[in-house]
């Protein structure tokens, strides 16, 4: 007879073993799924785990490649983490990045072809308000009339695609596009391109706000009170609303970063590697970072780490797609065989396994 | 515009089919919520079922055989988010999101091979006699069978939730988990028969959705079905009657911004085709508003036998 004794407090070691332990399982099933597609298992995990960043025929491409796609991942997870902590869901983040990337990019579209030095920063402040404005809605509902925030934001990112493809064939269409969809590219306007820092990295600023967020989190969460009222109302509400923490504005604190991150994501992501404003400019970073801050255990060092596990899978099966023909939806399911195997595995974290029979107390 | 394209008869009863797979989706997680589960899962669900149920019937060529397959696929995918959270102890929020990220990759893994083919699809019964009936005889009577069984599935989760014990069990589960515990109730497997009734039905939802309603499959063409079920669950302040009118309302919603894009409505079409996820969270405001409340006390909380 198996069964789960809860512990006294949560397992230091599982915490971290658990993240590992899933990472393991996902490559085996994985493996088993590539076996079932007709590629070799092996190939297939070694293709995406470990040829982006050793192979010597790819490598110099793959590696800078990581930062570029760690970064939107890490932002947005950074915001995720942190009203996770509360309890408070915003699953809505997708359309924070779309909100944030359209805001960023009209404000600059606005003031072409200036080449200012004033543009970017403007436009990354545009991008933020833009994904802080989309966050409040579900943020203000919920504090003015208790509706619920994950639903709520989930809607909002359907209507941000559609929003989305609105402004890509209307108010932001490239004027000199001979009619085809999607803005000028910021590609070629340097006022307004988030070029890479240092070249051959992948280092852009967005990755060097992904680090600051990362930073500030921590700092936020193990050094600042309001990182413990936080803590605090996640853990136990009452208690929270007993030491004088008002509900509310934590709510609207947590929305707000998490919006306001993933607002400053898309701009970046926009104005640097996809370079315009399309209709398919939306790709799912929203929602691969929910399993970004799981896998990090909505720690800012932890989520640092899986943001870069992440972006790996990404980089690693688009190889395997090229190298191996294996379907690009099978990193998806990949990803969310990820998260799940996670939440399995964590229940050694709070419970302990047990075998034998109960113990008369 | 031209509102006199717009024929009152064809748009009942095509609100009668758009409203089906959210209806189905919709009363299905209402059973899992009733036991006291939150499976945010029912997206990732639908689509399973939308892709499983189209590949089983093109291949089989049988519809029925589709929808069949589409809740067994499904059943099984909620099965695993049952294990997780009742077994494992998992948080239902996270896992119902996992949920939907693997059933999304799942599904357009499953679906490549079945881009731009026609599906076969339900035939239309004619009920006799009554789809005789000039007006109402077209818009109410002459569906496929899909869209009458689902309404017969409302009237039995009601019935059975008002009426039997075991309806009384799964309402008390839901209630309050620890004192059904006391009782000598299986909370556990209570909640995962109810799990996997919801899976089923978000299933068949999806099917109907890739069988009838589009009779084609594409990527990610559930949209947002899923969580306005899981909205018209609170819409409905966990009631079966109301869940049908909430389905119906939104179905309606759906339909009449698709026939007032094809009318050339002097409205932007953005903001017609975003009209449904806004009525959605229009209604979720007011609702909340009223502060109309019936959640199952337990939603959402794990149940442990430790204490």
């Amino acid at each position: 007879m198996i069964r789960l004794e809860k512990r006294p407090q949560p397992s230091r070691l599982w915490t971290i073993l658990a993240p590992v332990l899933a990472v393991l399982l996902t490559m085996f099933v994985g493996g088993l799924l590539f076996a079932a597609l007709g590629a070799n298992p092996f190939e297939a995990i070694r293709t995406i785990f470990w040829d982006p960043i050793f192979n010597a025929q790819f490598a110099s491409f793959t590696r800078p490649q990581l930062l570029v796609k760690a970064a939107p991942l890490i932002l947005i997870a950074i915001g995720l983490s942190i009203g996770f902590r509360a309890g408070i869901w915003n699953i809505g983040a997708e359309g924070q990045y779309i909100m944030g990337a359209i805001c960023g990019a009209a404000a600059g579209l606005a003031l072409y072809p200036s080449e200012s030095l004033l543009i970017f920063p403007m436009m990354v402040l545009a991008g933020a308000l833009g994904g802080w404005v989309w966050a409040m809605i579900p943020a203000i509902l919920k504090t003015r009339f208790g509706t619920n925030e994950i639903l709520v934001s989930l809607m909002l990112v359907y209507v941000a695609e559609t929003i989305l493809g609105s402004v890509a064939t209307g108010l932001l269409r490239n004027p000199e596009g001979r009619g085809f969809p999607g803005s000028r590219n910021f590609k070629q306007w340097d006022a307004a391109h988030n070029a890479e820092i240092f070249s051959g990295t992948g280092m852009h600023w967005g990755v060097v706000f992904a680090f600051i967020a990362v930073i500030g989190a921590y700092v936020l969460l193990t050094r600042h009170i309001l990182g413990y009222n936080i803590r605090l109302t996640g853990e136990a509400p009452r208690a929270a609303r007993f030491s004088g923490v008002r509900p509310a504005r934590i709510v609207l604190i947590c929305l707000g970063l998490s919006g306001l991150l993933a607002g400053m994501a898309g701009l970046f992501e926009v104005t640097g590697p996809a370079g315009q404003i399309s209709i398919d400019f939306n790709s799912g970073y929203g929602f691969t970072a929910i399993i970004v801050a799981f896998l990090g255990r909505l720690n800012p060092v932890g989520i640092l780490l899986a943001g870069l596990l992440m972006a790996l899978t990404y980089i690693g099966g688009e190889l395997a797609q090229l190298m191996l023909g294996v379907p690009g939806a099978s990193i998806q399911l990949f990803q969310g065989m990820l998260l799940f195997f996670l939440l399995g595995v964590d229940v050694f974290t709070n419970y302990r396994l047990r075998i034998g029979r109960r113990e008369i107390a | 515009m031209d509102l006199s394209s717009i024929n009152p008869i064809l748009l009942i009863a095509s609100i009668m089919v758009s409203a089906t797979p959210i209806l189905l989706a919709a009363i299905g997680e209402m059973v899992v919520e009733k036991s006291g589960v939150l499976n945010l899962g029912v997206e990732g669900m639908m689509i399973t079922g939308a892709v499983v149920g189209f590949a089983v019937a093109v291949n089989s060529t049988s519809p029925a055989a589709g929808f069949l397959a589409a809740a067994v696929a499904s059943a099984l995918l909620s099965l695993a988010f049952g294990v997780l959270t009742q077994f494992l102890l998992s948080n239902q929020v996270a896992t119902g999101l996992g949920l939907t990220l693997v059933g999304l990759g799942m599904s357009s893994l499953i679906g490549k091979p079945y881009e731009g083919i026609k599906s076969p699809t339900l035939p239309k019964l004619d009920i006799p006699v009554l789809s005789d009936i000039p007006v109402l005889g077209r818009m109410l009577f002459s569906h496929d069978l899909m869209v009458y069984l689902s309404l017969v599935l409302v009237a039995c989760v009601w019935a059975f939730l008002k009426y039997t014990r075991a309806g009384l069990i799964l309402r008390a589960v839901g209630e309050s988990h620890d004192s059904a515990h006391a009782l000598g109730y299986k909370v556990v497997r209570i909640r995962l028969l109810a799990i996997l009734f919801g899976g089923a039905c978000a299933g068949l939802g999806g099917a109907y959705l890739s069988l009838v309603r589009v009779p084609q499959w594409t990527e990610g063409m559930t949209a947002g079905a899923g969580w306005i079920a899981l909205a018209i669950v609170v819409f409905a302040s966990w009631r079966a009657g109301r869940v049908a009118i909430g389905a119906y309302l939104f179905g309606g919603v759906t339909v009449l911004q698709l026939n007032l894009q094809a009318a050339g409505a002097d409205v932007p079409v953005a903001l017609l085709s975003a009209s449904p996820y806004l009525v959605t969270i229009i209604v979720l405001v007011i609702i909340s508003a009223l502060g109309a409340h019936g959640a199952p006390a337990s939603l959402g909380r794990p149940f442990h036998a430790s204490s």
